[in-house]
């Protein structure tokens, strides 16, 4: 048959480093997506780097600092470019379905279950323990990030921290006002450090 | 009544995509705003329970929008919304790296990244004073919010472990 899925040529069977189809792209990010409980991020480097091996640790870093920098969930974002990177458009089609699509069909029917039972104590005991936890692990995420932000540039990045946080946290405004307000002065002010700083 | 929630669900969502340096905890708030304040679908409490659901799930955390869509319209909402939070930044992504050789290493873009950043930050502290609000009533909670991030800051263990130890507390009452 001539559909049978992702025929392996015979000299690339057992060489998995060698670049990866759709159909690999797709297995690698759905096993990183169901794995990945509280974090996808370590997991993806497991897999992508000392698993499978597709990615240099070098390579991964330098992808990964691209999709940081970048709007949009990171792990998804790497999970596009890696499947550009290997196989184009269905590469990016096959890896972020791969990740997405299995976790949102898990999380619907958490909801749904949640939605049908959220009545009965315990679960809603667990689901109050839960929530509080997971507000920590924000706060963690929130101070994890401040900390070497305010060490390395106080005075340039301080101001923006606390703008942002009194605008969106305290006042309520919407976020893409606070968010297009200060942005562009905050990258303005870094363009002009490093102006005077280079040579 | 239906299609124009869908409506409201993609636009939101889609420019949330574009805005959410950092992943998906730095829009937190705005889908929070847009959800119990704006749109009445959920009541405070009610969110801070379907944050903690896709937090404790597998997979990426922005998997909260999912639920939200789905709280908002049912299952169309939450394919719906879960579509345009990942759309836009996809084809952005996409397209960048594809030219990645022309913007590898820029100055505008370590600039861009480096001045996104702070405000990201506060846009991260902003999601936690708002999940510490909807989620901890009562000191016992407070002492959960507060263990967690001391563990998640300072050591390295998994985060799982957190979770998993202060739903067994609630489901044994004795967070109530």
């Amino acid at each position: 048959m001539t559909d049978t899925p992702a025929p392996l040529e015979p000299d690339r069977a057992g060489r998995e480093s060698a670049a990866p189809g759709p159909g690999a792209l797709f297995l690698a990010f759905l096993g990183i997506a169901i794995s990945g409980f509280g974090g996808v991020l370590p997991f993806a480097r497991r897999m992508l780097v000392e698993r499978r091996g597709w990615l240099s640790a070098d390579e991964f870093n330098e992808t990964l600092s691209l999709c940081q920098s970048l709007p949009g969930p990171n792990i998804v974002n790497l999970s596009i470019a890696t499947g550009q990177r290997f196989a184009g458009a269905r590469g990016s089609v096959a890896a972020v379905s791969g990740l997405v699509l299995a976790p949102m069909m898990i999380v619907i029917g958490l909801g749904a279950l949640y939605g049908r039972f959220g009545g009965v104590e315990r679960l809603q005991g667990a689901v109050m323990g839960l929530g509080a936890a997971a507000a920590g692990l924000v706060v963690a995420t929130a101070a994890k990030m401040a900390e070497p932000l305010l060490r390395r540039r106080p005075w340039s990045a301080g101001p923006f921290i606390i703008l942002a946080f009194a605008g969106v946290g305290l006042m309520h405004w919407p976020l893409p006002w606070v968010l297009l307000g200060l942005a562009p002065i905050s990258i303005a002010i870094v363009w002009r450090l490093r102006a005077k700083a280079a040579p | 009544m239906k299609p124009s929630i869908l409506g409201v669900l993609v636009t939101q969502f889609a420019i949330l995509s574009l805005m959410a340096f950092g992943g998906a905890n730095a829009v937190v708030p705005e889908i929070h705003r847009q959800a119990v304040e704006v749109h009445h679908w959920m009541t405070d409490k009610e969110f801070a329970a379907l944050f903690a659901i896709a937090q404790s799930a597998p997979g990426p955390n922005f998997l909260v929008a999912t639920l939200v869509g789905w709280k908002a319209a049912g299952l169309a909402g939450a394919l719906a919304a879960t579509a345009a939070m990942c759309a836009p930044s996809c084809l952005l992504t996409y397209w960048l790296v594809k030219a990645w050789d022309r913007y590898k290493e820029t100055a505008w873009r370590n600039a861009i990244a480096a001045g996104v950043a702070p405000v990201t930050v506060g846009l991260i502290g902003s999601s936690a004073l708002l999940l510490v609000r909807a989620a901890d009533h009562g000191w016992k909670l407070a002492v959960v919010t507060a263990a967690t991030a001391g563990v998640a800051y300072f050591t390295r263990y998994n985060p799982l472990w957190c979770l998993a130890v202060a739903g067994g507390l609630g489901a044994v009452g004795v967070l109530g």
